[in-house]
């Protein structure tokens, strides 16, 4: 029935994969990104957990998590949202592209949200030393004096947590697109076909929507 | 659309497929958005932070998380409307986008609706206690010994 609605789906244009004639491309593609949306559902549900602790022990510990919370560079913060901003556009881009059948123009932009991502971690990195450096981690002098309290702990505890569970998500991120960047330099995409692209484009905005949360409750409320 | 239905008049009349227009398929592979919506969505993402951290520096207190919050779920709006395509999607992935929320605010509400009636001491528990007070005097020698 629905073959003979997309006669066109039979042809093996440059950049299918070659058992298209097996499939209903329109169909293929749509049940392919309900899956992803799907697992960002279990994904919104992972992180939510860590959103919902942290929404309990700020209210509990209001005082006590503003005070630790001034110890984050707000600077850093900001310049890594606007980072991760930046790669979602890219990767929106990188999807525009590929439905335009642009290959040149889609992996360009999948190589400049890779590149954010890893100025991302870099980033992060510089942050993480600085904590540590400043007794604000785990095992340090700082940490394991009295002065240190409970509540602290508890915040960093979940700083930790949180932005290291976005770290993975943003390391995934960047191996997932770095598979579809080389697919896409090799011509695997047409505009019938670009369904890697348009799935590890959604998974990069996933990571980029928790950073949009993160930022404001880690660095600015406190 | 005469062509197509001539040729599959019989098939299509009985699922209603005339309706549709079909001979564009530009919606089979997802909607083609006008390639500026990408650049002005960016720009307006931009001009969100920026209120976000002035806002937030200006301190309003315990509204700081409201604003905040509030600015963060337009901004996530906007990238799952228009850079996820949310907006051009079918019913089907909106019950996917939206169910996960609605779970989660199950979960934040029963927890925070359950956690003061604890026996145990939980956190709500201790921020009963006043805490600015005695937590530099006799607080502080019963939280050190955690």
């Amino acid at each position: 029935m629905s073959a003979s609605h997309h006669a066109t789906a039979a042809e093996v244009g440059p950049g299918d994969p070659p058992h298209i004639h097996h499939m209903d491309t329109p169909t293929a593609y749509q049940s392919a990104k309900l899956g992803m949306w799907l697992f960002l559902a279990t994904e919104i549900l992972l992180f939510g957990g860590l959103f919902t602790s942290f929404a309990l022990y700020h209210w509990a510990y209001f005082e006590e998590f503003h005070h630790a919370s001034k110890e984050l560079n707000w600077v850093y913060g900001s310049v890594n949202t606007v980072v991760l901003l930046f790669s979602s556009f890219t990767a929106a881009l990188a999807v525009d592209a590929a439905q335009r059948g642009d290959s040149r123009r889609c992996s360009k932009n999948l190589l400049i949200t890779i590149a954010c991502g890893f100025l991302f971690l870099i980033i992060k990195g510089i942050e993480y030393t600085g904590k540590y450096s400043h007794g604000l981690f785990p095992g340090t002098e700082r940490w394991n004096s009295p002065e240190f309290i409970q509540e602290y702990k508890m915040y960093f505890g979940l700083y930790y947590c949180m932005t290291g569970l976005h770290a993975l998500h943003v390391v995934l991120g960047m191996g997932l697109l770095t598979w579809v960047y080389l697919k896409a330099r090799k011509g695997r995409f047409s505009s019938r076909y670009f369904v890697p692209v348009e799935v590890g484009a959604l998974y990069w905005h996933l990571v980029d929507l928790i950073w949009i949360y993160l930022f404001p409750l880690l660095y600015l409320v406190g | 659309m005469g062509h197509h239905t001539d040729t599959h008049g019989d098939h299509a009349a009985g699922h209603g497929f005339e309706i549709m227009p079909t001979q564009d398929h530009s919606d089979d592979f997802g909607h083609i958005s006008p390639y500026s919506i990408y650049a002005k969505i960016f720009v307006a993402l931009l001009v969100l932070t920026v209120l976000t951290v002035g806002v937030t520096r200006l301190d309003f207190g315990s509204m700081n998380i409201v604003i905040a919050m509030f600015i963060a779920s337009i901004k996530a709006m906007l990238v799952a409307l228009f850079f996820m395509h949310l907006k051009f999607e079918r019913m089907t992935t909106w019950i996917y986008a939206v169910f996960p929320l609605v779970l989660l605010g199950i979960m934040m509400a029963g927890i925070f609706v359950d956690n003061p009636y604890r026996a145990t001491p939980g956190p709500a528990a201790e921020a009963k206690a006043p805490i600015s007070a005695d937590h530099v005097t006799e607080g502080h020698a019963t939280k050190a010994q955690h």
